[in-house]
């Protein structure tokens, strides 16, 4: 079948372009050239006037795995207002911080949305992180699998293994997670909290096993980029929400040594301590130390008013911020000498000085990094607010006006430490189309999607060109999933399975297999063979078909 | 014909008679025969779970044989002509469950798991104020002193403590025989499974069941510094709670482990808040973790895939075209007194004992083959046992790991998802 979609605007900036009016050809799921004279076209859609993207990937999601599942389970109150009943097509669902997970596949695709990826996929909580994404319809999964707090990783490091017998345990874990890439949480902290240590800055010592959080990101900064994974390491740093934490986020910086390193929701730790209340924004040595360092990237982690709930692997940090919860409540968890969780509820207000703080602090990062090819527009679903939420961030980052207009019914405190209302810059589609299509393509590693170039996969979203931003980024006209159209005027309109994305960079799988083997049974509650995912459990019932990207590195260009 | 016998012997097995899911099991089966036998690392409840005989492979209907297409046709015209389906039992695997919860959407049917009272007495207490726990390694690596409440684990885990407390190695430095193991409140209980290799006793508070309200209040206060005014509770002395309190305080990774199907009691769920409130005040200066131990009929697992797939826990429903939670509304015998459920599905692929509550409304049952009715339902449906006749997939009872199960035998029992597709496409 050949789809032609005629005469649509198109924001590609995997090949430069920036509003030329162009057709596309779709064939077999992939974006083809112009065909040969005679060719005839099956189904044509009219796009002329409209604003043409491919579809939207999000780099950092929280929608599958236990700790999302306890925020389902422990927030009843937050689905009761938000049902959704199931129709000819769709099954029904619920939830607004954490929704279902057939609720949340549905909803990304309405939004545009075609890829996403779960970030703190807990090795030993792999296969229900499988399972949930496998629930989700229409949009392409893949997660990030953490290390950096597991007693095997620890003790390689405490006993000073050299780093090809780390590069092959890194590599072994991405096998046998079948995810697309590392991720390190609190490095070294939450392994620390279990023995009872309440913070743990960079250089500090994890008392057990006597060593850094520095270490810990070297050693596996250095692993993922000598495997060739696409996907830099991904860094949630030490010291998350603490006032002065921008000191630990710029020597995490330094730590980096050079290597790619991305650093997550950064918006959590850049913060100062000046003022009366010795809680600042430290947004501008922030975006000036991304500006000066080509090898860091980062996500925001936004965070927008009102009712949500922050999941996270960071035990340590969650457990000290239980009290901040609201509705009053947690669920704090070590994990099987792996790694942990916690799961706190919040309510964002703007009249509280911190939450306006921080609400500033996000959006004055976003417009003091230059680079949109190194930032990216996440909330860090549910932790700043949910997903849902994206056009109005949106709106917030191309309308001054909008944003300023918010900005002045902030806590007045927090308005007066923050710079925000001074800042010009709007972002500007093509800038948009970079944060969440073709720079996310690029730092995840998936060189076909992200771009609207011959031979990508046809992932497209199509809009109405509305000076609203809000609205138009909520209300798609047409999403094409592989070829599909699976949203029309932003509602489903078929329901398909998208692929899981993963890596399988070589390794020496026999040397590190043996160790962990007998490492399992001495140690462990289940059998090495349980652990590991198999490509067949995520693929069955035609679900989650598994690709496998090269490990060749980072690329700086996409077909 | 004839039989031939044909006997292959698997490892590591995984055994999904108790939410331990034990996953070194050996087992030796018989294709021809259908007979499995245990061959090591057994213990008494998964040999009864494997070594069961193939009874009823075919479904019945009013007691009569019939074959698969006309049973589920049928139960397709009851299924049809019904208002409101109520889904219960439910000791099922992942992909079981996955297929009833798109059953129940499309029939607007309610769901409730047979053990959802005891879950429920924990799902309050995390939506109400949550709780600190961990996971079977972590209890394994680093548990120090383990206060047991109200059971002596074994009944329910017969090899709780084989595999998780009394090894030989741990991760860190610790003298394993030097763990403490403390019982309080149980009936009956099997306490020589809590002595320590080298012989090491554990401690005994006795007191009723009933008591544990009081007790665990108690326990609570102390560990908070405050004083308890009269000399004994639940016929306990306090000044043995009060050594307790100071032993949870003083140890560096304590681990409280209780179960809901003990505390049959009013208000439960206020005795567990008791527990986990005690954990939270300990972590403010030392590391405890709490260890719910979770039912054995598939409880964890129908209820993680049914928060993630409805958003809701057990018990829900559909009735509204929409996910609803209520653990008053939707319970099994509310539905069935009242009315409002007019055909009963009873879901039961684990464990045969459990059978479906008597009641007057048509009854299917999707069942384990060895089930044995005191009422014949109106349709009764054999469908393999997971682990056994397909493979599966479970969740352990911390909730967090979750196991592969294999396939032993060979039978011509349909999966329960098959069944359940089956159902779904011809409505
Ligand atoms: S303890 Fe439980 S899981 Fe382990 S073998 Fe016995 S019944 Fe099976
Ligand atoms: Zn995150």
């Amino acid at each position: 079948m050949l789809i032609k979609l005629t005469g649509g605007r198109l924001y590609d900036p995997a090949h430069n372009i920036d509003g030329k009016v162009q057709d596309i050809f779709i064939k077999n799921g992939r974006i083809v050239g112009q065909p040969s004279d005679g060719a005839v076209v099956d189904k044509q859609y009219d796009i002329r006037g409209k604003v043409v993207m491919a579809g939207a990937i999000d780099m950092h999601t929280h929608i599958g795995g236990g700790k999302v599942n306890i925020a389902r389970l422990m927030l009843p109150e937050d689905h009761r207002s938000d049902i959704v009943a199931h129709n000819e097509l769709c099954r029904a669902g619920c939830g607004h911080a954490a929704p279902s997970t057939l609720t949340t596949g549905y909803r990304y695709a309405e939004m545009g949305y075609t890829s996403c990826f779960e970030p703190a996929l807990l090795p030993v909580n792999a296969r229900q992180s499988h399972l949930e994404m496998g629930d989700t319809p229409i949009i392409d999964k893949g997660g990030y699998a953490m290390l950096g707090n597991d007693d095997f990783f620890l003790r390689m490091l405490a006993a000073k293994k050299d780093q090809d017998a780390i590069n092959d345990y890194v590599a072994w874990t991405l096998h046998s997670t079948q995810t697309m890439g590392i991720k390190v949480v609190n490095p070294g902290g939450i392994s620390a909290f279990k023995f009872n240590q309440r913070a743990l800055d960079l250089d500090e010592l994890n008392s057990y096993y006597q060593v850094s959080p520095r270490d810990v990101l070297v050693s596996l900064s250095r692993a993922v980029y000598e495997l060739g994974i696409p996907h830099p390491l991904h860094v949630h740093g030490n010291n998350l929400g603490v006032p002065g934490n921008m000191e630990t986020t710029l020597k995490t910086i330094s730590a980096a040594e050079g290597y790619p390193m991305h650093l997550t929701h950064i918006q959590f730790h850049s913060y100062g301590t000046e003022g009366d209340r010795k809680f600042s924004s430290g947004a501008a040595e922030i975006a000036n130390a991304i500006n000066k360092n080509k090898n860091i990237s980062a996500d925001v982690g936004q965070i927008l008013f009102g009712q949500t709930v922050t999941c996270s692997g960071d035990n340590m940090r969650q457990h000290a911020n239980a009290g901040l919860g609201s509705p009053h409540k947690s669920v704090i968890m070590d994990i099987e000498c792996d790694a942990g969780c916690g799961v706190v509820p919040f309510k964002y207000k703007d009249k509280n000085f911190v939450n306006a703080l921080q609400w500033a602090i996000g959006l004055e990062i976003f417009l003091l990094v230059d680079d949109p090819w190194r930032i990216f527009l996440t909330t860090d679903h549910p932790n700043g607010a949910p997903f849902t939420s994206y056009p109005h961030l949106i709106k917030l980052l191309m309308d001054k006006t909008f944003r300023n207009e918010m900005f002045a019914k902030l806590n007045l405190d927090a308005q007066a430490l923050s710079t925000l209302n001074s800042i010009e810059r709007e972002y500007t589609l093509y800038e948009i189309a970079i944060m969440t299509r073709a720079g996310a393509a690029k730092l995840v590693g998936l060189h076909d999607r992200g771009h609207l170039g011959i031979g990508a996969a046809a992932d497209i979203t199509v809009y109405t060109d509305n000076p609203d931003r809000e609205l138009m980024f909520s209300k798609p006209d047409y999403v094409f999933k592989d070829g599909e159209l699976v949203v029309q005027n932003g509602k489903v309109v078929k329901v398909t399975w998208g692929n899981t994305h993963t890596v399988k960079p070589e390794f020496d799988l026999n040397g590190i297999e043996k160790d962990l083997r007998t490492y399992f049974d001495k140690y462990h509650t289940m059998k090495l063979d349980q652990f590991k995912i198999n490509q067949d459990e995520i693929s069955a019932n035609g679900r989650g078909n598994v690709v496998v990207h090269p490990c060749e590195g980072r690329r700086e260009k996409t077909i | 014909m004839e039989k031939e016998s044909r006997i292959t012997t698997y490892n590591s097995v995984t055994c999904p008679a108790c939410s331990l899911l034990c996953d070194d099991l050996n087992v030796m089966s018989d294709a021809a025969g259908g007979s499995i036998k245990m061959l090591e690392n057994g213990c008494s409840r998964s040999i009864k779970f494997f070594e069961h005989t193939l009874n009823s492979i075919e479904p019945r209907l009013e007691g009569q044989k019939t074959n698969l297409d006309n049973a589920i046709s049928h139960a397709t015209k009851l299924i049809k002509a019904s208002n409101h389906t109520l889904i219960s039992g439910l000791a099922v695997d992942v992909h079981g469950m996955r297929s009833i919860l798109s059953l129940a959407d499309k029939i607007g049917a309610s769901l409730d798991h047979m053990n959802s009272s005891a879950m429920l007495r924990n799902t309050l207490v995390v939506q109400n104020s949550g709780w600190q726990v961990c996971t079977l390694t972590e209890v394994r690596n680093r548990v120090d002193l383990l206060l047991v409440i109200g059971t002596d684990i074994v009944s329910i885990y017969p090899r709780f403590f084989e595999k998780v407390v009394w090894i030989d190695e741990i991760m860190f430095d610790q003298d394993i025989s030097n763990r403490e193991i403390v019982y309080i409140g149980g009936k009956d209980l099997n306490t020589d499974s809590g002595m320590s290799k080298n012989g090491k006793k554990p401690t005994v508070i006795s007191c009723e069941n009933t008591d544990l309200p009081e007790v665990t209040n108690a326990i609570r206060a102390l560990v908070q510094g405050k004083s308890v005014s009269s000399e004994k509770v639940g016929g306990i002395a306090v000044s043995d709670l009060k050594q307790l309190a100071e032993r949870l305080i003083a140890s560096k990774y304590s681990v409280i482990t209780w179960a809901t199907s003990t505390f049959d009691f009013p208000h439960a769920e206020l005795t567990v808040q008791n527990i986990t409130e005690t954990i939270n005040f300990l972590n403010r200066k030392t590391r405890c973790s709490g260890l719910p131990l979770a039912g054995n009929e598939g409880d964890v697992t129908a209820n993680q895939v049914s928060t993630w797939i409805s958003g809701y826990p057990i018990r829900n429903s559909f009735i509204h075209g929409y996910p609803e939670y209520s653990p008053y509304q939707f319970n099994t015998p509310e539905l069935l007194s009242n009315g409002e459920a007019d055909i009963l599905i009873w879901v039961n692929t684990l464990n045969p004992d459990r059978l479906p509550p008597s009641c007057d409304i048509p009854t299917i049952v999707f069942g384990h083959p060895d089930m044995k009715f005191n009422k014949e339902p109106d349709l009764f449906i054999p469908v393999g046992v997971p682990g056994i006749d397909h493979t599966g997939t479970m969740f352990r009872c911390d909730n967090v790991v979750s196991l592969q199960l294999k396939k032993i035998r060979e039978s011509k029992l349909p999966t329960l998802q098959s069944v359940v597709s089956s159902i779904e496409s011809s409505l």
